[in-house]
């Protein structure tokens, strides 16, 4: 038996369905724009990576005097409502 | 054959000097004379770390756009030397990369920061995800007889945030121009992949509500999707569906 | 039987990149190669692309995370994941490496060399067997490209492989450009390799690109980074392998820099070429 709230459901269902039907394309060449590019790096391969840059090879301590690092990307275009800084509390 | 039993010293000497470039190269290692240890064992160690800093960077790039390559790459080492992968499928390495941001003091003037982060993980998550049909208007008589539920996409996930993630996101991989940001108000996202495409869009109020309590039904998801200020069911229904957060039936009525 | 069922041509690793040309016309190759480990997804474009080329080419699926060459126990629920790959697409070869990459449950990503002893051997045949076992198939395994050695080696890498392959009835995979990048980091002999290793278990050969460490040694370094076009000794290498044994499945693999299509095919035609030549005087 339907709710007056199923049907609420299903009209808007119907509405939202009917009158253009999404087409979802099933080609495995979609994607290849639209994907965002996920996966198409990143993924397992046999090769060696960059062999001798210095990757793996300093040590890295972010609580010691060797970090002094700050975020330096597109941050600096795209201030939040407090500004660059540190007002804003950690969010966890 | 009797599995063989044996201790395992060579193994784990190599792989501790492998992520920990404060540890001594193993004395097994050679190379030929005149060659030191130290230069050949930075191949591996390079290697192990340069990967997976790339794999990362695959997974987040709006993160790392954001933080721009060289504060990224730092934070990556660091991440991987607290989260290394627990197995080698690399699309599933990097999942606490939210948590470590959200926790990493460095980045703390960026408190979005985890959110972009979750939104990336989404993304590829959606990416892989099993694939199912999109509810299509066909299917609307046998979810009007009652003979199919209205269920959620295998591939359709949400993120709500108090932050506008998917404009940064948007902006920080090249949807759209970047540019100030000029309303700063949180945003409900559902990340969707009906067919073969990943898309992520923006929903109207109460259409997470939704989606979250379609599992109990579809009137308690109407329900608690009309608690939520400014909801109007013509509209949640009509993005969910047409982005694709509701799937087929498994059997065609 | 020594031989895989992929043909003896030239083939090329995937790169979904490059999905949009291959599937615009019949390309001139014999087979593609995937790695496992980027097909384990529950659906989704990855396994689309695959079900696509799969259906007009030959498959090689090439594995590189079961770490077969370590002490740790096989990782069961990876050899399922690998399993399901090749029940999935049923390729017509299954590859993996002489190395291993998981201790402790850390899963380290490259591809880490193994002391040549006697008790190595036998945990390497026993994980070959296994996964022969698990797959209900016969395993082609990769000789390494490495940039050290160990102390308590006393096997040499061709007769270690060749004693595993004795041992479990696995074919092997020739990488000749790991024979030459392993023989110039260690100063020894690369025909001399070829020499020693058992050739007539070759049932596919791998080509790729390395780098040259530039970091002003004296000692030369090179890195096996498959992000160059194949080098000229490599190819010199390779004429003679299929000069000795006859033409092969044989693959170009190019993972860093990936270039442009038409790039990747033309060094694979080149592959083919020199296998249409060995045939010719095979025949």
């Amino acid at each position: 038996m339907k709710t007056a709230l199923d049907l609420a459901v299903l009209g808007a269902l119907a509405v939202a369905l009917g009158a253009a039907t999404p087409a979802f394309a099933q080609d495995a060449n979609a994607g290849k724009e639209k994907c965002f590019g996920v996966a198409l790096k990143g993924q397992n391969d046999c090769a060696a990576g960059p062999g001798t840059t210095c990757a793996g090879t300093s040590k890295v301590d972010y609580q010691g005097n060797a970090w002094k690092l700050v975020p330096k990307g597109t941050c600096m275009t795209m201030k939040t409502p407090s500004g660059m800084g540190s007002l804003m509390p950690i969010k966890s | 054959m009797a599995t063989p039993v044996l201790p395992a010293p060579a193994d784990a000497a190599f792989a501790a000097a492998c992520l920990d470039a404060g540890q001594p190269v193993p004395g097994f290692i050679r190379c030929p004379a005149g060659e030191r240890p130290e230069r050949r064992f930075s191949v591996y160690r390079n290697n192990v770390v340069a990967s997976l800093i790339g794999a990362l960077e695959a997974k987040y790039p709006a993160v790392a756009a954001i933080v721009g390559d060289e504060f990224f790459r730092a934070t990556a080492r660091l991440f991987i030397a607290a989260h290394p992968p627990r197995g080698p499928v690399m699309a599933r390495f990097g999942g606490p990369f939210a948590d470590f941001l959200a926790g990493f003091p460095p980045a703390a003037g960026l408190p979005y920061l985890p959110d972009v982060a979750r939104l990336e993980a989404l993304v590829l998550e959606a990416f892989h995800a099993a694939d199912a049909l999109p509810l299509a208007h066909d299917h609307l008589p046998a979810l009007a007889s009652g003979a199919i539920a209205l269920r959620r996409h295998p591939a359709a996930f949400l993120l709500r945030s108090q932050w506008p993630v998917l404009t940064l996101w948007r902006m920080n991989t090249g949807h759209v121009e970047l540019a100030a940001v000029e309303d700063w108000s949180g945003q409900e996202i559902l990340v969707a992949r009906p067919g073969l495409e990943v898309s992520a869009v923006l929903l109207p109020p109460g259409a997470a509500a939704f989606l979250e309590t379609l599992e109990v039904g579809p009137a308690a998801a109407a329900a608690a999707a009309l608690d939520v200020p400014g909801a109007d069911l013509s509209l949640i229904l009509a993005a969910l569906a047409q982005a694709g957060a509701f799937c087929a039936p498994e059997v065609q009525p | 039987m020594t031989r895989t069922s992929l043909p003896a041509g030239a083939g090329v690793g995937f790169k979904p990149q490059h999905f949009a040309e291959i599937a615009a016309a019949r390309q001139p190759l014999a087979f593609f190669e995937v790695h496992a480990e980027n097909y384990m997804g529950a659906g989704g474009l990855p396994h689309a692309q695959l079900a696509a080329l799969r259906a007009d080419y030959a498959l090689s699926v090439h594995g590189v995370g079961l770490g077969i060459g370590g002490l740790a126990p096989l990782d069961t629920e990876h050899l399922a994941r690998v399993k399901a790959v090749c029940d999935r697409y049923q390729p017509e070869s299954f590859s993996e490496h002489l190395a291993w990459a998981t201790h402790d449950g850390v899963y380290l990503n490259d591809l880490l060399p193994l002391p040549y002893t006697e008790a190595r051997l036998a945990v390497v045949a026993q994980h070959v067997a296994e996964v022969q076992e698990a797959l209900g198939r016969r395993l082609l395994l990769e000789n390494p490209a490495t940039y050290v050695t160990f102390a308590e080696s006393t096997i040499p890498e061709a007769e270690f492989l060749n004693e595993i392959a004795r041992r479990t009835g696995c074919g092997l995979l020739l990488d000749v450009n790991n024979v030459f990048v392993s023989a110039v980091n260690h100063g020894t002999d690369a025909t001399a390799y070829l020499d020693a290793f058992p050739l007539h278990l070759v049932g596919e050969i791998h080509l790729g690109g390395h780098a040259e460490a530039e970091d002003g040694a004296q000692t030369p370094l090179l890195i096996d980074d498959h992000g160059a076009p194949v080098a000229d000794p490599v190819w010199a290498l390779f004429a003679e392998v299929i000069r000795r044994i006859g033409p092969v499945p044989s693959l170009v693999e190019w993972d860093n820099d990936v270039p442009a299509w038409p790039v990747l095919r033309a060094e694979a035609e080149r592959a083919g070429r020199l296998l249409d030549s060995a045939r010719r005087i095979a025949a």
